[in-house]
């Protein structure tokens, strides 16, 4: 079912017939805070990369790291593990959060 | 050819299911429930029945059991009561959602508390509006031909919904009744093989009872809604299906001596067999009396209802279970609201009778019709009257 069909389009039993359309859904909308994240604190642990229950860290081949805003859903857990205090949770639409 | 025998209806019921070639049966035994499944349990141990008798720890994992076989495709039963199907709610729910074609029987009892193994309506009426297409049973041969047919019509590509066929607790499941045993030939003739036509395959992978936005969920059920509408004609032609294989006519309102009737009883389930004696007793001292029986629950008979109450004055209701506060028991506020845009439709009195297997006999039914024309007449105060209460 695409994002704008009618009820007649439905499947019976609103079954998806193409696999993996999951990914397609952009849990980053749901967000109301994001983390900002500081390289200069970053010690490459990889406690966030562990941690986020929606793998959307990922790790970049020099080490650092790379958060996917299409499905962080900006519930903090990064930052509250984090070691070295390396993101910073900043509401949405906040001129800081703009800037990253 | 057929056979007529006596046996209790339970096993008539596990009898129907073993003829309609179930693959597989996920159920957990309950009173009055429960000679169903055991007999099933036996009918498969025996190796008279080719079948998977999934044991499982609750009603809770009953239905989910079944979701499962019957997303792939296999040929589904299981049955409950009472305690087991409330505790099965959630699932119940799912099962039509997903638009899984699984039979399931229901030996009607009352709910705690207090606890009461005995049988009214509570428990189904809880489960009205989860999707189920819904029937009742009024004896031992209408549960065993219910069962056979449910699969047929749950199955149809047109419908794919479950079907609950309901039975009075103990007035039904536990008596021995004289019943026509089709031939397995003319079983297979009316129930052509499953082939649920989206079955779970890794070939070929679908994701089913996935979760919606609000987004789409509105579109989902609007869908759901207008696709159970459609199961209206494909119930009825089933049923004319099924009386040119048996030779036994069901109907969604049927109608007993209703000719000329200014007073009409409306029953649903076993009872109304109890009630049509006195509707015989009545019509013999000339009084214009006949009884409707509500056959089809959900989806509700609106224009079958509608006809069969035409011309008549008074309608007399009656419920096997409480709404608490509410408009008065489930049936008659579904028949009144059915009613309610009708040019000169009967005037209503509601009853509620027969509540944790209290029995209500013929001449309680002859106080009740008596009663009900003074009220209907009169104006009911209230939403409905209890009969055969202690004061």
């Amino acid at each position: 079912m695409a994002k704008r069909d009618t009820w007649k389009d439905v499947e019976k039993g609103a079954t998806i017939k193409r696999p993996g359309s999951a990914r397609e859904y952009k849990t980053g909308d749901w967000r109301s805070q994001r983390p900002v994240y500081d390289q200069d604190r970053c010690i490459k642990c990889g406690v966030c990369y562990l941690y986020c229950p929606d793998a959307a860290i990922k790790i970049r081949p020099d080490g650092f790291i790379e958060i996917d805003e299409y499905y962080c859903k900006g519930c903090g857990i990064c930052a509250r593990e984090c070691i070295t205090g390396a993101f910073k949770m900043v509401p949405e639409g906040r001129e800081e959060a703009k800037k990253k | 050819m057929s056979e007529r025998i006596g046996i209790e209806v339970s096993l008539a019921v596990a009898e129907a299911a073993k003829m309609a070639k179930v693959d597989v049966v996920a159920a957990y035994p309950i009173t009055p429930q429960t000679h169903i499944v055991e007999g099933l349990a036996e009918l498969i141990a025996e190796g008279h029945l080719d079948a998977e008798y999934v044991c499982v720890e609750s009603e809770h994992s009953a239905m989910s059991a079944c979701l499962g076989s019957a997303a792939v495709g296999a040929r589904t039963f299981t049955a409950t009561a009472g305690q087991g199907l409330e505790l099965m709610h959630e699932v119940v729910y799912v099962a039509a959602s997903m638009r899984l074609p699984i039979v399931m029987v229901v030996a009607n009892r009352a709910l705690s508390s207090p606890l009461s193994v005995w049988g009214d309506h509570s428990d189904v009426m809880a489960v009205r509006d989860t999707g189920w297409i819904q029937v009742f049973a009024e004896s031992g041969q209408d549960a065993f031909d219910l069962t056979i047919w449910a699969f047929r019509v749950a199955e149809d590509k047109r419908v794919l919904f479950p079907v609950m066929v309901n039975l009075d607790g103990f007035h039904l499941t536990h008596v021995v009744e004289p019943i026509e045993m089709p031939s397995q030939e003319e079983v297979d003739r009316f129930l052509p093989p499953n082939d649920y036509p989206q079955s779970l395959d890794p070939a070929k992978p679908i994701t089913m009872g996935s979760f919606a936005v609000p987004q789409f969920f509105t579109e989902i059920k609007k869908a759901q809604e207008v696709d159970f509408e459609k199961t209206r004609p494909i119930i009825r032609e089933t049923w004319d299906e099924f009386a040119k294989v048996f030779g036994r006519k069901y109907q969604a309102v049927e109608k007993y001596k209703t000719d000329g009737a200014e007073t009409l009883l409306l029953t649903m389930g076993s009872f109304s067999q109890t009630a049509s004696l006195a509707i015989d007793e009545l019509r013999k001292n000339g009084e214009k009396v006949g009884q409707i029986r509500l056959r089809l629950w959900r989806p509700f008979p609106f224009e079958e209802l509608k006809e069969a109450v035409r011309g008549a004055k008074r309608l007399i209701i009656l419920d096997r279970a409480i709404s608490y506060g509410g408009p008065g028991g489930p049936v008659a506020s579904e028949v009144k609201s059915a009613l309610y845009d009708v040019d000169n439709a009967p005037k209503i009195a509601s009853f509620i009778a027969g509540l944790g297997g209290r029995d209500v006999l013929p001449e309680h039914f002859i106080d009740m019709i008596n009663r009900g024309v003074e009220l209907a007449d009169k104006g009911q105060e209230g939403p409905y009257e209890m009969l055969g209460v202690r004061e």
